[in-house]
């Protein structure tokens, strides 16, 4: 029986042979990515009395969450990890006008197929997209882990997920992640290993294969995998990286699969997640109709280039429905850059929406907050009660068509409508 | 940090349903604070005030399935030890939920038939040793610590796991 990439990849991560699911090991993570988090760390190391990092060049960190700072508290934290960054000479330090973690990382070549990643953020499932195995960990693992280089890791069992396309036209990969969440449930890949496979996820750009590993943690899953290929070797040689450096990991032709997932995407419609939990998903036809009063595109799901090009095909020539708010929050500077050179900010602003500063923005809670009673429908991986303001707010999810759809009109609107 | 020092731990016990994310424990807009209990004043906010105060008085957190989904925030651990919690009692968790529970030294167990027996502020007792939670006159097995988390869990938690090795390492 042969053996599944999650198994490879901590084979090669611990040194350790004929591992099984289920086994614990320590584990030597290629890169640790800090965020907003990244004070706590220092003041978890303060609290150990600074003992010495294991590989200043394996740590990174974002200043991601709350940028730029919203009080003088935020602010210092800033400067805390601003001049401890300074101070040890760590290189991949990213200030408040990067971008969201995830994106940046990946534009900037630092993310590599085979790598283990560990980050302070549930959403480093996204590295699966570069075929690198990417999960999330407490900032005080990350502190053990600038000062061990390692951490204790359960080999995961794993799951193969097949999706047969193409989909439809205004169906997207965020609509076949939300599907699958939806019937996976939200604990349904709860320790798993989700690997991607098939002609459809082959077709995919890297962006929308970000999209596919980040939202399989709203199913609970440990990581996602995506098999590098040609795309890949193009992102990466686009981003920087040298091919000669690179080991990608693929899984045995034979490796064994725990659960076998397949889903038709071909008759389906655009999905939307309803409040108050991810898993809690319905075919748009539902829901058709109901009252936004704020649409927020960003998110390290779905704010990426191919996200704005998106919603700005919706958007060219018209305007959005009196009373919304429409808050688009790019990913990254250099998804905004891109964005800003070819038009596509202009057709938003033309359009009516309020354009952030790249991070995670109203994701995150920082910005675009509700009031009692209000209703956000987002392209974000998350619509927890309270996330975005007043715990008696709502957020529904969407693919970026379906939130400039359902800006023009107001109501959660069918992108295939608007788009004649 | 809380330390174990008894094998033994418990007391009342507060109910959670099914999938309790980290939103609901600890919502992202007291992330700026690490300070347990200051974190523990904003523990379960949005359900609202009575739920918080019978936290207070509640040293066993039990739960339904996937307890803890959402974030990696490892606040939402160290929230329930600021509210003076000493053991959650789940049917199952979110696997970056059970990661900050054990490496903060919160004992956090699998025991879905003891939840299946509790009701709300019923005596719970963990006795993560001997692998039993007991509830009145019965007590529930489940699957005993590997040996990794249960010295990270005693000392502490990781980073005080840690400490202790690097002091024992150097004298």
């Amino acid at each position: 029986m042969g053996k599944s990439f999650a198994v490879k990849a901590l084979e090669r991560a611990s040194g350790q042979s004929d591992l099984v699911p289920g086994q614990i090991v320590d584990a030597y993570p290629d890169l640790y990515m800090s965020h907003t988090a990244t004070w706590r760390c220092i003041k978890t190391l303060e609290r150990m009395g600074w003992p010495d990092l294991f590989d200043k060049d394996r740590i990174a960190m974002v200043m991601d969450h709350i940028s730029p700072a919203l009080t003088a508290k935020i602010a210092g934290d800033h400067r805390l990890s601003r001049g401890f960054a300074d101070r040890m000479g760590i290189k991949n330090f990213f200030d408040v006008n990067a971008g969201i973690a995830h994106v940046v990382l990946m534009e900037h070549g630092l993310v590599k197929p085979g790598n283990l990643i560990i980050g302070t953020d549930s959403h480093s499932t996204i590295y699966g997209a570069l075929g690198a195995l990417g999960t999330g960990v407490g900032f005080s693992e990350i502190t053990a882990a600038w000062v061990t280089g390692k951490l204790w890791m359960k080999v995961p069992e794993s799951m193969r997920i097949e999706v047969k396309g193409p989909l439809p036209a205004g169906v997207y990969p965020k609509d076949v992640m939300l599907r699958l969440i939806g019937d996976l449930t939200a604990d349904g890949a709860t320790y798993y290993s989700i690997e991607f496979h098939g002609s459809w996820v082959e077709s995919l750009s890297t962006s929308e294969r970000m999209t596919l590993c980040n939202l399989a943690m709203e199913a609970g899953a440990k990581n996602a995998f995506v098999p590098p290929d040609a795309e890949t070797e193009r992102y990466l040689v686009e981003h920087g990286v040298d091919l000669d450096k690179v080991e990608p990991i693929l899984p045995d032709a034979d490796a064994h699969y725990d659960l076998r997932v397949d889903l038709d995407g071909t008759t389906l419609e655009p999905q939307i997640a309803v409040p108050h939990n991810v898993d809690n998903v319905v075919p748009i036809s539902a829901v058709v109709g109901t009252k936004v009063d704020q649409v927020f595109i960003g998110s390290c799901a779905n704010a990426k280039y191919d996200d704005l090009a998106i919603a700005a095909q919706y958007l060219k020539g018209n305007k959005i429905a009196p009373g919304v708010r429409l808050v688009v929050t790019p990913a990254s500077a250099d998804i905004m850059a891109r964005a800003a050179a070819d038009g596509i900010v202009t057709t938003l602003i033309e359009a009516g929406a309020l354009l952030t500063n790249p991070g995670c923005g109203a994701c995150a809670g920082s910005g675009g907050a509700m009031a009692d009673g209000e209703v956000t429908l987002s392209t974000a991986n998350r619509n927890f009660r309270g996330r975005m303001g007043s715990y008696d707010s709502s957020i529904y999810l969407s693919s970026p068509a379906v939130a400039a759809a359902s800006a023009i009109r107001g109501v959660i609107t069918d992108p295939t409508l608007v788009l004649a | 940090m809380s330390t174990i020092t008894d094998n033994r731990l418990g007391g009342r016990s507060i109910v959670f349903g099914d999938s309790i994310n980290t939103d609901v424990i600890i919502p992202g807009r007291y992330l700026v604070s690490i300070d347990p209990a200051e974190l523990a004043t904003h523990a379960f906010e949005p359900l609202g005030p009575e739920i918080q105060a019978k936290l207070l008085e509640s040293p066993v957190v039990v739960a339904g399935k996937n307890f803890g989904c959402g974030s990696a925030r490892e606040q939402a651990a160290t929230c329930l030890i600021g509210a003076g919690v000493k053991a959650v009692v789940a049917r199952s968790y979110s696997r970056v939920f059970f990661r900050n529970a054990i490496n903060t030294g919160l004992v956090a167990v699998e025991c879905p038939a003891a939840v299946d027996a509790i009701q709300e502020g019923d005596e719970v007792w963990v006795d993560y040793g001997a692998g039993t939670v007991t509830v009145g006159d019965t007590s529930y097995p489940f699957a005993p610590f590997p040996p990794v988390l249960k010295e990270i869990l005693e000392a502490g938690g990781l980073i005080d796991h840690l400490m202790k090795k690097f002091a024992k390492e150097k004298n």
